[in-house]
């Protein structure tokens, strides 16, 4: 059997704005556009692997939150509305996915096995939760690939960043060595922001741009060291700073999405390609591609 | 209309066992129990509304409220999706909803209203719906729990409520639903094993419930932060709810408690608790943080406009005038011999006290609406910085005259019931009279002083309404 394959892997963060702001036909408020430079940041990503083959996508999200363990998805589709209970004002969008259900149950055993606790999610009544919507519409709108859908175990909450980077470093490892196992070549994408403080209020036109800026210095300071950091090839430091920049920044990387991406990736010493960053309602996110299809083992 | 009131409140857990699987576990089916029975009391009490504030519901902007009439769908929870589905669909006050959002408004607040087709109410409203109102019978209204806000803005939120319970004539529930300690075990455990996660845990919750069984809810409430800090995993929202309920309750201590239940649901501890507004007898409330009455805004410290006006209006120097963006220097109240001066009362704009004692008599210097502490005007000032008129609530502004002079009468060892005379002065009197009339009905009204009502050009601060009083003085020793 041919090994399988991480042809990439992205830091996709999910915002609903990046969405409304694009009207899409799935979506029913409609904006005035918006967060161009984060949409066109992922228009890049696509185009840099519109010529890139692979089989399925597979997306932890922090917006499902389990505090049991980690679960996955476990039917061959889904379809229903998604309503960001947040902000229903921009996010009502009417979704269909299909599930890699094989890969979804063998990254689940290979966690089982590793000691983790899981679950499969097998009710098909299951509503998915808005931030694997929006960043799976942004990474491929024909929604024409399959997914597996990892929760995020929220370690962090019961215990600290240091226990939850374990568990995620653990569960990175088995899902790179299910992928391989496979034979599937695999996107991995981690949807959070980095820096996570929000503006506590909205302006009358959501996507008025005038409003739109980073919450504190202090925020972006860590933002772009952590850029800086993807930029050139630290995944390392990143591993040993998340402590501080989890707390410091309140970031959502708390729940456990960069660091699983960084383990499965097996911490990549080649720089990652930034393909924008943004703020959306005070918040740091940025859109960040490691192409391990160029860096393969000898 | 008016006379509206809070008849009852409950406390019950989020979490779906009690209504998909409570044959499973023996707690679960007491929890379930008592859940049956606090709907039978809900039913039998005669209530016109369910309020239900939930910590499983989120917000960002400011607090968020149900005001679909119809909200259908089917809920299925994000970690025991293996228990099942839960189809919904409730009867939800839209009128109501509307109403408490601008009444949020009025007292500062950021709130919006959430109409949507497919909104995804939270797993704790869910429960609590189907289980305490099981045929839609009594019409609800749901409201979010916001990730940043602390005591002051639950406090008004709860207040605000309230405003419309009593507006509008409703024989009102409130319900808070949530965990106790929330430490859930983190790797499946089968239901006859299930128990609170900690015996620290089970300690403080036993804690809790000997407060609220005895009816001391705002004990509670102040414990707040600590009891978060002790046996909650920093989840999403903080130790809140009891903010807000004890809000709802005029921050009362001498409530009527009793636990119906109180199990685990996975480690968490899960309680039915039942608060009857009827005293009980035990000792009433002691404050350890203000009684804030409008929300003046601690959430945009991040906008750089806002903080630096904000440090303006807070840099003071110890019994020196503090300088107010809208109005003149503020000062400490004079003292002498006979004077009667309340920090719980705003400062004065000049040199004179609050009340002086003469005699039998206690004369009140001019009493408005300004907040003690952040020099707020409920239901907003009357103009702004550079003069421009703003809309603002008359009535708002007079429940707060008439609340310093409580204040001011009780720092004295007397109550509102000791006022004998007053000289009220109104800025429009064709504008504001009635409101002013109606809230003096509901309050002063009720106990008989003599009154006089004048119209005039403007007060020295941007408020509409100013009382003058002559009370009786308590006997002193």
């Amino acid at each position: 059997m041919t090994k399988g394959e991480i042809v990439a892997g992205c830091l996709a963060p999910h915002p609903p704005h990046i969405v409304y702001a694009e009207n899409p036909p799935q979506n029913e408020p409609v904006a005035e556009g918006g967060w161009e430079q984060l949409r066109w940041g992922y228009e890049r990503l696509r185009e840099s692997l519109a010529d890139v083959d692979y089989d399925a996508i597979v997306l932890l999200s922090p917006h499902w939150q389990t505090y049991v363990g980690t679960h996955f998805l476990g039917l061959p589709h889904f379809k229903n509305l998604s309503v960001d209970p947040v902000f229903p004002n921009l996010f009502r969008y009417h979704y269909e996915i299909d599930i890699d259900v094989e890969l979804s149950q063998q990254i689940h055993d290979r966690a089982a096995e590793a000691g983790l606790a899981t679950k499969m999610m097998n009710n098909p009544d299951f509503r998915i939760d808005y931030g694997t919507i929006t960043t799976g519409h942004m990474f491929n709108p024909e929604w024409d690939k399959p997914f597996v859908v990892i929760s995020s175990n929220r370690s962090r909450d019961y215990y600290s960043v240091e226990v939850m980077q374990e568990m995620m470093v653990e569960l990175g490892r088995v899902t790179r060595e299910a992928i391989i196992a496979s034979g599937k070549k695999v996107v991995v994408l981690a949807s959070n922001s980095l820096s996570h403080r929000h503006f506590t209020t909205e302006s009358a036109i959501p996507e008025d741009m005038s409003k739109e800026h980073i919450t504190s210095h202090a925020m972006h300071l860590w933002d772009m060291r952590m850029i800086e950091y993807f930029r050139t090839g630290q995944a390392q430091r990143i591993i040993d700073e998340m402590p501080e920049f989890t707390e410091q920044a309140i970031a959502e990387s708390d729940g456990g999405g960069l660091t699983w991406l960084l383990s499965t990736l097996d911490l990549p010493t080649y720089p990652g390609i930034l393909h924008g960053y943004g703020t959306i309602i005070g918040t740091g996110n940025a859109i960040v591609e490691w192409p391990a299809r160029n860096h393969k083992e000898a | 209309m008016g006379d509206g009131e809070l008849i009852g409140s409950y406390i019950v857990p989020v979490h779906p066992h009690t209504i998909l699987a409570p044959e499973q576990n023996e707690g679960w089916g007491r929890l379930r129990e008592a859940y049956d029975t606090a709907a039978q009391r809900i039913k039998d009490s005669g209530a016109d509304l369910l309020i239900i504030y939930s910590t499983t519901w989120p917000s960002i902007i400011g607090h968020q409220i149900i005001a679909d009439p119809n909200p259908e769908w089917v809920m299925v929870d994000h970690d025991f999706h293996d228990l099942g589905s839960i189809p919904y669909s409730f009867n939800i006050d839209e009128k109501f909803a509307h109403s408490w959002n601008e009444a949020n408004e009025k007292r500062g607040l950021k709130s919006r209203t959430v109409a949507y087709h497919g909104f995804p109410i939270d797993v704790g409203s869910v429960v609590a719906l189907k289980l305490l109102n099981p045929d839609n019978s009594i019409p609800a209204v749901i409201v979010s729990s916001n990730v940043y806000a602390n005591r002051s803005e639950t406090t008004v939120l709860a207040k605000a409520c309230m405003d419309v319970v009593k507006a509008t004539g409703r024989k009102a529930v409130a319900v808070t639903a949530m965990s106790l300690s929330n430490r859930m075990f983190t790797t499946p455990i089968e239901p006859q094993d299930d128990r609170i996660h900690s015996l620290k845990d089970d300690e403080w919750n036993r804690k809790i419930l000997e407060f609220l069984g005895e009816g001391r809810l705002e004990d509670v409430g102040q414990l707040s932060r600590t009891i978060h800090q002790q046996i909650r995993v920093n989840k999403v929202v903080a130790f809140k709810p009891m903010w807000w309920l004890s809000g709802m309750n005029q921050n009362r201590n001498n409530l009527t408690g009793e636990v119906l239940a109180y199990e685990a649901i996975h480690g968490a501890g899960g309680a039915v608790v039942h608060l009857d507004p009827t005293p009980s007898g035990t000792g009433d409330k002691e404050y350890d943080e203000d009684d804030v009455e409008y929300f003046a805004g601690e959430r945009n410290v991040l906008d750089a406009e806002h903080t630096e006006a904000a440090e303006e209006e807070f840099i003071t120097e110890s019994n020196v005038e503090t300088t107010e963006a809208n109005g003149p220097a503020l000062w400490e109240p004079t003292e002498s011999e006979d004077s009667v001066n309340s920090n719980a009362a705003p400062k004065p704009v000049g040199a004179y006290p609050h009340a002086r004692r003469v005699g039998d008599l206690l004369y009140l210097s001019g009493v408005g609406p300004r907040q003690p502490g952040t020099n707020a005007i409920p239901g907003g000032p009357i103009h702004d910085e550079n003069g421009e008129a703003l809309d603002y609530d008359i009535k708002a502004q007079t429940h707060a005259v008439v609340k310093n002079i409580t204040r001011i009468l009780e720092e004295a060892g007397g109550t509102l019931d000791d006022v004998l005379d007053v000289t009220s002065f109104l800025v429009d009197m064709d504008r504001d009279f009635q409101g002013y009339n109606e809230v003096w009905a509901e309050t002063l009204g009720q106990v008989g002083p003599t009154r006089t009502t004048l119209a005039i050009r403007a007060l020295p601060t941007p408020i509409a309404v100013e009382m003058k009083v002559i009370a009786k003085a308590p006997a002193t020793e």
